[in-house]
């Protein structure tokens, strides 16, 4: 499809390319746009797209009226407990798949990857009713316990495959000078995986703050998340949009950024090393 | 350089988490597979008893459930189809020279990171509202009449909303592929007089077959289930017009407090995901030999 570019084509292509773009783009830049307007002129039509009163009555308001704060530290909270725990775990395991692999290492990666494979709804009732029982509804532990698990697959699989990548002759090397196990992991291993662990972390993170299905179902107030207090308009009361769009565009941003530094790792992360 | 004592230390490391998978996988995949087989309703407490496949025979031969079953697929497929389609085009577009091509392949990217309630809540209202959403103008520029999204296309408004949302998976994983494409062939392609379109039926078009297959088989394990974008817009209406396996089986368990109905439903759901999974991890085993 490579064509002989003369500058005319590259620069209809271009702009081709930049409409096609920015129409897909156009919902997210219309959300963050319709929250520094007034909820007046948020459903006004024709809408305004630059000629409005400018404010950030919006930001204050969802902050003042239903303590934002609150859900965006549970976010954060399950977020990022959620994906120390499962580097603990998961560090340790993929090391030993890669380092220390035994006949069965690859049965065993293939099933961690078929746990990942079952729907949420086949153990909703039991995880549901354990919780319950347990008193881990609505609690932050609890979640962070289902997060963890739900995404410890896919943590091993990408460390396993960064792990992977790092020559095995350094460690030998590191062992015949009598570096003991626990510092041959500290001193040789970790600083050459250290981006590798950083991406998996990355992943894992957007992962476990966009996971809208546990969420949801498993908390009501004190634990939920940002995902949960978003559903919570869904049953509003007069005009909404735009302190929508304002605690939308606050739940979003931050997961946009590492998101847009995370890209490449993504394809790794998510199709299991499949496609490089 | 397996010795015993490094087997056994790798045996050691990956015990824990092998374990609390397994715990996590079988505890709860075990009760659901137990309570499936009883009746057990939580607003009749002690009054469980065993009723052997009943709920089985209920479920399966509900309306609701061909109806939702008939949903899952339309949203499956249809979210397929457009997001391959899609990811392809948008995919060869993105591999050509274009001004401010990094900037420009962050905005096709962007919806993937957006979380699910946030964009059924903004497409439903800000861009789908009959009365002010921004379709609902730009239909009024031509002198169309509005569509009331919600009420006369449900399902299509999800398929919409959901197709946007990973509509960049695939754009990235093709890519991706694409960019990894030896530039030689098609160059000597070219050489031999192969115009654009054959050169993309028999050379990028192959080329990207494995890329689309893991395309295809991740996208729909997560489609199986989608929730979040149903549970803030429609709740499953009008009617059961937009109640998916997944949907239907979150109503009876929490909503109607059916226990044993709703875990007939997700073995069913459990089964279906099965499917789809057995081909992908083959898929994803052969990878691993090489």
């Amino acid at each position: 499809m490579e064509n002989k570019q003369t500058p005319l084509g590259y620069v209809s292509f271009s702009v081709f390319a930049w409409i096609v773009g920015l129409l897909i783009f156009f919902p997210i830049f219309w959300m963050v746009l319709t929250s520094f307007k007034t909820e007046l002129e948020a459903v006004s039509i024709p809408p305004s797209f630059i000629s409005f009163d400018w404010t950030l009555e919006n930001y204050v308001e969802v902050q003042e009226r239903s303590n934002y704060f609150k859900f965006a530290m549970n976010s954060v909270i399950l977020a990022v407990g959620s994906t120390l725990v499962g580097l603990v775990f998961a560090v340790t395991c993929a090391w030993a798949m890669a380092f220390n692999p035994t006949k069965r290492t690859k049965d065993a990666l293939l099933w961690m990857l078929s746990t990942k494979m079952m729907p949420p709804v086949g153990v909703l009732v039991p995880i549901y009713l354990l919780f319950r029982d347990w008193g881990l509804l609505d609690t932050r532990f609890g979640l962070i316990m289902v997060l963890f698990l739900m995404n410890l697959p896919i943590m091993v699989w990408m460390l396993y495959t960064y792990f992977k990548e790092i020559p095995t002759d350094i460690l030998e090397a590191a062992r015949m000078d009598g570096a003991t196990l626990p510092k041959e992991i500290i001193f040789v291993l970790l600083p050459m995986a250290v981006p590798g662990i950083a991406s998996t972390m990355l992943l894992n993170i957007i992962l476990a703050w966009n996971e809208a299905f546990w969420t949801l179902n498993l908390t009501t107030s004190d634990a939920a998340p940002l995902t949960a207090f978003i559903a919570s308009y869904s049953s509003p009361e007069g005009l909404f949009w735009a302190k929508l769009s304002a605690a939308s565009t606050l739940a979003v941003a931050p997961i946009l950024v590492i998101g847009w530094f995370s890209q490449k790792q993504l394809v790794r992360g998510l199709t299991f090393g499949a496609v490089k | 350089m397996s010795t015993r004592a490094s087997t056994l230390t790798g045996r050691i490391m990956s015990a824990p988490s092998i374990i609390v998978l397994f715990l996590w996988m079988a505890v709860p995949l075990g009760m659901t597979i137990y309570f499936s087989f009883l009746r057990y309703n939580l607003l009749s407490p002690g009054m469980e008893e065993w009723i052997g496949t009943l709920n089985y025979e209920f479920f399966l031969t509900d309306p609701a459930f061909f109806a939702s079953l008939a949903n899952t697929l339309l949203l499956v497929g249809s979210v397929l189809a457009i997001t391959v389609v899609g990811g392809i085009l948008l995919g060869l577009m993105l591999d050509q020279p274009i001004f401010g091509r990094g900037v420009l392949r962050l905005l096709v990217i962007a919806p993937f990171f957006i979380m699910p309630t946030v964009n059924a809540l903004v497409w439903k209202n800000l861009l789908m509202d009959p009365v002010s959403g921004m379709f609902a103008w730009i239909a009024s520029l031509f002198g169309l009449p509005a569509i009331d999204w919600f009420t006369n296309a449900p399902l299509t408004s999800i398929i919409i909303m959901v197709s946007w949302q990973w509509l960049p998976f695939a754009v990235l994983i093709l890519l991706t592929a694409l960019q990894s494409l030896d530039r030689d062939q098609k160059e000597a392609a070219q050489m031999d007089g192969a115009g654009p379109i054959s050169i993309f039926f028999y050379i990028t078009l192959p080329h990207l077959s494995r890329a689309i297959t893991v395309v295809v088989l991740i996208e729909t394990i997560f489609l199986l289930t989608v929730f979040a974008e149903i549970f803030v817009t429609t709740g499953g209406g009008p009617g059961l017009a937009t109640t998916n396996i997944a949907f239907l089986v979150y109503t009876q368990a929490l909503l109607q407090f059916d226990v044993g109905g709703a875990s007939a439903g997700g073995i069913v759901a459990v089964i279906l995901a099965n499917i789809v999974a057995i081909f992908l991890i083959r898929l994803i085993g052969k990878n691993l030999d090489k």
